[in-house]
């Protein structure tokens, strides 16, 4: 932390990277920043595969009826789809791989507060993954990721090693929850206040709150549905005396916090980068901070309007409608202090602001058309249509996926010490924002005409508006290998980034890119909030 | 203006008195949302184009939101989403009301086909006729796991579920054909589970009953549609009389009662056949489709075993679609055992 940090370009002599190079170091690395890495290794591959059966769906869409694969391999894979997208890619993707890594730096701690739990974290995923990926080769489960009773309790495909995978997994979220909770509570560095965390700490607070909190309700119901397909006892299925209705609220009770899970961390993300793109404080600090808070407590109590044609009471519906009023304010309190923030500040436009900007379009349109599905009488025509698939793709692949790159493109220099090639970021951020709206706008008319999800064939009428989706979705699909390609070229080849390429007052970038093993080479001192831009170099450096 | 917007937002034609209704709303949302997400984006980019970096050690002041402007931008959103809350919650009220008068009809989802009983008598798979102008209310239940019951030009949805009954009503305003979804992901033909609403003239619709009373099986599931959209698995004999002939079944089976290398289908359905074994069995649905996978296992006496074996040649939905068409081949009326009124005139037709 001398003053001269800002200044210091090129490439440390020891990091983290370089601290052991055997395999053996990485598996039984218990440092935050490796644990991260493997992490981002491991989502990566789960948004390919993710992504290569989104693919393969949107190209047996380009003709009604039989176009290369059958039903029952349809229904196989938009259910993989989605449980790998969900489980596989969405949750951990923000929380365990920048969360992981910049977390005890940005509160100048030298490791989270369980080393050996982080872990074992990683290896708890693995084997949720091994367990789906055997699941996968056997043919796997064609319910959908919302595994409905009681088809979900009487189809003869694989279901019950997958509920079994992702009900490991979900020990995995809920330790890194617990882990992030206690290591903000008890090892702040000293002088960092609450009010001085940055953003993104706040966000990733809110997130694993609702880990620990929600995810052991997925754990029950996934075992309750495992109990009834696999010993036959009447928990949800009617003709066994069950309650097929019991079933969707217990699901929905952890799946609507748990999209909270997925979009708060990128939230964080952005109120980080917002303020380093345009080198300006925060508008409204309390506010953002808060309203993470205010998600995470109200996106409890909303999970009914998932339900609304589900059979559940014309009282149940107006509670759970008005509720999800409520928690849509969270969000558009911070789209506002996201755009306020860009006012009057010193803006430069690089690859992060590019997703900056497409983040604030797909979540507005994303959010308020969230809202509108939560408005009853609508979602009566809209449910279980394409224009759900459409909203919740604009907020989980528009808004989170956008936080994601976002969040890589800003802390890639600070993981690796190394910059990318800017022109093709650029590149690839317009080629990904576009691709993604030519294949989501198609979506939500498909919707409107009363296309049902979960359609392998469809009816005629539909057609073109499925041709321009897939179209759409190729367009995504070179701009996710446009990144891939100079993201490993620039692991070698880039340009050394040195501490602190953006100029900004995070406390992350104080330390050398990439890190010390143990984070800093002296402890810091804190003495001034995250985001004061107002504060000369020299001044906010003198800690 | 309706006419416009409904076009630009590819909904179907507002085939119910709630479409009407609950279109008018979905306008105001979708038209605010687009504006909001548009002027977002554009004073977003405003600001990088008026607030660009200008030097590398620029310094910004210190802002932080007035209390009135943080207050607006709770308050302006949130009224918004109430109004839109207080006018769908009402809709969704009168949707979940159905007016007294209105007409009942039972229906039955199962994988994967619909089927509606009237309290006059008939049955009906795959077609719901009903008259215009004239709430109908739909009981709905399901045999197996939980379907969905999907008019899009009525813009009507409720999921059917197994093991309890569900309700949603509507009012066609204007005779036609509308096509019938399941929304509610079924298993592997969800995506064929398609069916019919044909809205009648209230006279036609009172002939058409009066038909079925008659027993008129033949007339029950609907005429050839001109829209291949719905016809595909609208009408399940129809469907059938085709596989029959697409399989060869009926170079060996006819249906007008002559003898042939295997047994008629008229008047098979319900018939007491003697099986070479002794036995005797009811030729129901469980043994057509048995005979058509396994044909040596039940032999009906004085028959040679020569029929081939279509396991695995007839998919489940063309066995089903086939059955169909050997019940509906009657030398006299169904008789129709499930309704709760059955009133019938004793007209023998053939």
């Amino acid at each position: 932390m001398s003053p001269s940090a800002l200044d210091e370009v090129g490439f440390p002599e020891h990091h983290y990277l370089n601290a052991g190079t055997t395999v053996r170091s990485w598996l039984l690395t218990t440092d935050h920043k490796r644990i991260g890495v493997m992490y981002l290794v491991a989502v990566i591959l789960a948004l390919f595969l993710g992504g290569m059966f989104a693919l393969l769906l949107r190209f047996e869409h380009l003709t009604p009826g039989p176009t290369y694969i059958d039903a029952v391999t349809y229904n196989r894979f938009f259910t993989l789809h989605g449980v790998i997208m969900v489980w596989f890619f969405l949750i951990p993707a923000i929380p365990s791989v920048f969360g992981n890594f910049l977390l005890p730096i940005m509160i100048g701690a030298k490791d989270v507060a369980f080393p050996r739990l982080n872990l074992a974290s990683v290896y708890i995923y693995a084997v949720g993954a091994a367990f789906t990926t055997w699941a996968m080769i056997h043919g796997g489960a064609d319910t959908g990721w919302t595994f409905y009773t009681p088809y979900s309790t009487t189809t003869s495909t694989v279901v019950a090693p997958i509920l079994l995978g992702i009900f490991i997994l979900g020990f995995s979220t809920i330790v890194t929850g617990i882990n992030f909770i206690v290591t903000i509570h008890t090892m702040r560095g000293p002088g960092l206040t609450w009010m001085r965390l940055p953003l993104f700490v706040w966000a990733i607070y809110g997130t694993a709150i609702i880990q620990v909190l929600a995810t052991p309700v997925l754990g029950l119901v996934l075992l309750l549905v495992g109990v009834e397909h696999l010993l036959g006892f009447g928990l949800f299925d009617p003709a066994r005396g069950g309650d097929p209705i019991l079933f969707q609220h217990l699901f929905w009770f952890y799946s609507h916090p748990a999209v909270y899970i997925m979009i708060l961390p990128a939230m964080g993300v952005i109120s980080e980068t917002v303020a380093a793109a345009a080198r300006k404080n925060v508008f409204g600090y309390r506010a953002v901070a808060y309203s993470s808070l205010g998600i995470a407590l109200v996106g409890f109590f909303t999970w009914g309007h998932h339900m609304f044609v589900a059979g559940q009471g014309v009282f149940d519906a107006g509670a759970f409608g008005v509720l999800s009023m409520f928690v849509g304010i969270f969000t558009s309190i911070k789209v506002f202090t996201w755009v306020g923030t860009l006012y009057r500040g010193a803006i430069r436009f690089t690859t992060p602001f590019a997703y900056i900007c497409g983040f604030l379009y797909f979540l507005v349109f994303g959010g308020m058309t969230g809202i509108a599905v939560a408005t009853v009488s609508l979602d009566v025509h809209w449910h279980d249509t394409y224009f759900v698939v459409a909203h919740f793709h604009f907020i989980m692949v528009g808004a989170a996926l956008m936080g994601f790159l976002a969040a890589l493109h800003y802390w890639f220099p600070k993981m690796f010490g190394r910059m990318y090639h800017e022109g093709w970021g650029l590149v690839s951020a317009t080629l990904i924002i576009l691709g993604f709206n030519a294949t989501f706008i198609p979506q939500f008319l498909l919707g409107n005409l009363g296309m049902p999800r979960r359609y392998y064939d469809y009816p005629v009428r539909f057609q073109s508006l499925h041709v321009a989706s897939t179209a759409g979705s190729t367009l995504l699909f070179f701009g996710f290998v446009i990144i891939f390609i100079y993201l490993v070229l620039a692991l070698k080849y880039g340009r050394a980034a040195g501490r602190n390429p953006w100029g900004s007052r995070g406390f992350e970038w104080d330390t050398s890119s990439p890190p010390p093993t143990h984070n800093f080479e002296q402890l810091p001192v804190f003495t001034h909030g995250p985001h004061e831009y107002q504060l000369a170099p020299e001044v906010s450096n003198a800690a | 203006m309706n006419e416009l917007l409904r076009n630009v937002l590819f909904l179907p034609e507002q085939a119910s008195t709630f479409a009407r209704k609950v279109d008018s709303l979905h306008y105001f949302v979708i038209i605010t949302t687009m504006i909001m997400s548009t002027l977002v984006g554009l004073t977003a980019l405003f600001f990088f184009v008026r607030f660009r970096r200008r030097s590398e050690t620029q310094t910004t002041p210190l802002l932080n939101p007035p209390w009135w402007l943080e207050t607006m931008f709770v308050v302006v959103p949130l009224a918004f989403f109430l109004f839109w809350f207080a006018r769908g919650y009402t809709d969704y009220v009168e949707l979940k009301t159905p007016p007294k008068n209105s007409m009942d009809v039972y229906v039955q989802a199962k994988q994967w086909m619909w089927k509606f009983s009237y309290p006059e008598g008939p049955n009906a798979i795959g077609v719901l006729r009903v008259p215009a102008n004239r709430p109908v209310r739909l009981m709905m239940t399901s045999r197996d796991v939980i379907h969905s019951f999907f008019v899009p030009a009525f813009r009507v949805k409720q999921d059917v579920l197994p093991g309890r009954y569900t309700e949603t009503w509507f009012e066609a305003i204007q005779p036609g054909r509308y096509q019938l979804l399941c929304a509610e992901y079924c298993g592997t033909n969800h995506s064929l589970m398609l069916g019919e609403v044909i809205v009648l003239r209230p006279d036609e619709f009172d002939s058409w009953l009066a038909d079925q009373r008659r027993g008129r099986a033949l007339q029950q599931d609907g005429a050839p549609t001109a829209d291949e959209d719905v016809t595909r698995q609208a009408d399940l004999v129809r469907q059938g009389e085709r596989f029959a002939v697409q399989y060869g079944c009926v170079k060996c089976h006819s249906i007008d009662g002559s003898p042939h290398i295997g047994p008629t289908w008229l008047d098979l359905f319900l018939r007491r056949e003697e099986l070479e074994g002794g036995q005797t069995i009811i030729a129901d649905e469980a043994y057509l489709t048995e005979s058509m996978m396994d044909p040596r296992a039940k032999i009906v006496r004085g028959f040679n075993p020569v029929m081939p074996v279509f396991k695995g040649r007839l998919a489940g939905p063309e066995a089903a679609a086939i059955v169909e068409y050997i019940k509906s081949l009657r030398s006299e009326p169904l008789e129709q055992a499930r309704s709760r009124r059955p009133v019938y005139e004793p007209i023998r037709s053939r």
